[in-house]
Parts: C-alpha cells; structure tokens; sequence
C-alpha cells in the first residue's frame, strides 16, 4: 500500500477517534460543575475563532478578501433586521458572489 | 429562543429547518475538497474515503494540502488531526444532549463536527443570562429534544450533501464550478455566526460576548506564529475561566 493510504487511513482513524474521545467522557466527569461550565463555553470560543480564521487567515498568513468580508458584512446586516436563517446564508453567498464579480 | 420556547413542536421543526440549511449550503463545499484532494495528487477513491470516514472538512483540506505542497505525509496527518481535535471539546458538551451509548455512540460520533455542534448549541440555552447552567441546573428535556433533531438533521443532510459533492468535484476537478465563485466561502463563516447571533445578543450575554471576541482574537493573533489548527484550538482557552472556582463556590 502506498504512503498515501497510510495517510488517508490515519487521517481517518485520527479524527474518528477524536470525535468518540469526546463523547466518551464518563457522565460523572461531565456533570462537575466546573467542567460542565467549560464544556458549554469552549464551543462559542471555538466556533468565533472558526469565523475569524475562516474569513482572514489563509495557511498562516492573514489577509483581508474583500468579497468575502462584503459577504459577512451583509450577514450581519441581515441579522440586525432579523432575517430568518436561511435568508442570511443566502444574502451573504448573494453578496459574496456579486462582490467577487465586481473584481474585489 | 423567543420563537422556539413557546411551542416544543415549533422549536423542533426550526431546528431542523437550521440543520437542513445548514447540511446543504456547507455540504456543497465538497465539491472544493474533492477538486482539491484530486489536484492535490490523491485519487478519486481516497478523495471518497476521507469525506466518508474523517469526515472533518479541515483536516481533510489539510491533509490535501500538505499531499500538494509535497510535503511529509507524517506532517500532514499530524497538521489534519490537530484541526480535527477541536472536535474532542465538542464532544464534552455533546454527550449530554445527544444522550447515546454503546454501540450507537459509534455511529453518532462520526457527526461530531464544527456545523452539528453550532446548530445544536443554538437549542441549547448555553449562557442564558450570562450563567450557564452551573451546579444542580435541571437539564432542559425540551432544550436537550430539539439540540438533538438539530444535530441528527445538520448530520445526515451534510454528510450525504459533502460526500456526494466530493464524489462529484474529485471526479469532474477541471469543469467544477469554483465554490467561491458562488460566494460559498463566505457562508461557513455566516453559519456559524448566525447560530451564535442569538447567544449574543440576549440580555446580561456579557460573558460569552468577552468569550467570543477572546476566542476570536487568540486565534487570528496566534495564526501567524503557529501551525494551521492550533489557533483555533489554543481559542477554547478563552473559556478556561469557567474551570476556576465560581464565587458562590468559593462562598
């Protein structure tokens, strides 16, 4: 088998295994306070620093993309004007993709 | 929140509608990852193995990236799974909701990733009030119904829209349409915010908006000094003050 397999197949067993650890936990450990606390807030920490890196990182660099960023802009408008969710997504593909053609 | 409280049966189907949207619009970036994974020198078959099996868009780009840089495949394992750890933390907050053992576990886990856990979240009342449910808070058997119905849809729709559009980008690579062509890069970051949007916004969310920011800065500040994956895992420290003594505790 090639070394590329290898990789593949680790990959695959890596992240799988990664997903289980987590929910695999015991209750006991989960149900400390504490823990719990942080349980709850590591996603919106994560999940905000996945927005960031998404929209200005690109390998290790950071770098603005103008379309891109038109796009989140208009998301953000369209929750101020509590646009439902599916609404928002399509806004801001719609501007993103306009923007882009425009050359930014 | 304030549509989804008053009728049980309405906050679930908004869930759903949340996940099916969600699947769908994510789930198309497949097309990127096979086209990538193709030009990146992998085949059609190992493009098809890694979105069935890792299942993790991230790592998989990382992996394919490395494999186009032409650099060392150990590397390039280590960089996807350090992309795909984040999803170990998601997982501690997913057990309880999603409430599986033994053998479904093993199913369940595979869908364990950044868009299930966002749109759960968002069921979930995480926060409420800048205090989530601390020592003795009685799980929300609603909340925990409609986290579920939102996980298990995000799930099955993007898992059958990314490996379908894997398939479909390894194997046509030249004449695909570019994703962000379509404005498809800006919508992974529009998910993600939208399911945040309401935590947020809410009343007395003061310390989930400091998290939110604290997490998004340590990781565009560490993104030039460290690997790709670690930034946004180093991120999940802005939530650390949670494992310090409460002040009531400390009473």
């Amino acid at each position: 088998m090639s070394a590329t397999w290898w990789a593949v197949i680790a990959t695959c067993a890596g992240c799988y295994l990664l997903k289980l650890a987590g929910l695999s936990v015991p209750r006991r450990v989960l149900d400390r306070p504490r823990l719990r606390r942080f349980a709850e807030l590591a996603p919106v920490a994560l999940l905000s620093a996945l927005i960031a890196v998404q929209m200005f990182a690109s390998g290790q660099e950071l770098h603005v993309d103008g379309a891109r960023t038109l796009g989140l802009a208009a998301a953000v408008v369209a929750l101020l004007l509590r646009a439902p969710f599916l609404l928002v997504l399509a806004v801001t593909a719609a501007v993103t993709a306009l923007a882009r053609l425009a050359g930014l | 929140m304030e549509a989804t409280s008053k009728r049980p049966d309405q906050g679930v189907a908004a869930a759903r509608r949340a996940g099916l949207g969600v699947g769908l619009a994510v789930g198309c970036s497949g097309v990127a990852f096979g086209a990538a994974a193709v030009t990146a020198g992998l085949d059609v078959l190992q493009a098809c193995v890694l979105s069935l099996f890792a299942f993790t868009g991230a790592s998989q780009f990382a992996l394919a990236g490395a494999i186009a840089g032409g650099g060392d495949l150990v590397a390039g394992t280590a960089g996807a799974l350090l992309l795909g750890a984040r999803n170990s933390l998601y997982g501690l907050r997913l057990a309880g909701p999603l409430g599986v053992r033994g053998l479904r576990r093993l199913g369940v886990a595979l869908g364990v990733i950044d868009e299930t856990t966002a749109v759960a979240m968002a069921q979930l009342g995480d926060g409420r009030d800048g205090r989530p449910g601390g020592a003795g808070a009685e799980p929300d058997e609603a909340a925990n119904r409609r986290a579920r119905a939102g996980f298990f849809t995000t799930f099955l729709t993007l898992y059958a829209a990314w490996n379908l559009s894997t398939l479909a980008g390894a194997v046509g690579t030249a004449q695909m349409a570019d994703p962000a062509v379509l404005g498809l890069d800006a919508v992974g970051p529009a998910c993600f915010l939208a399911l945040l949007w309401p935590r947020l916004r809410a009343g007395g969310a003061t310390r989930l908006r400091v998290i939110a920011v604290a997490g998004a800065a340590i990781a565009l500040l560490a993104t030039p000094l460290l690997p790709p994956g670690i930034p946004v895992l180093l991120a999940s420290a802005a939530a650390l003050p949670a494992l310090l003594p409460s002040r009531e505790e400390a009473r």
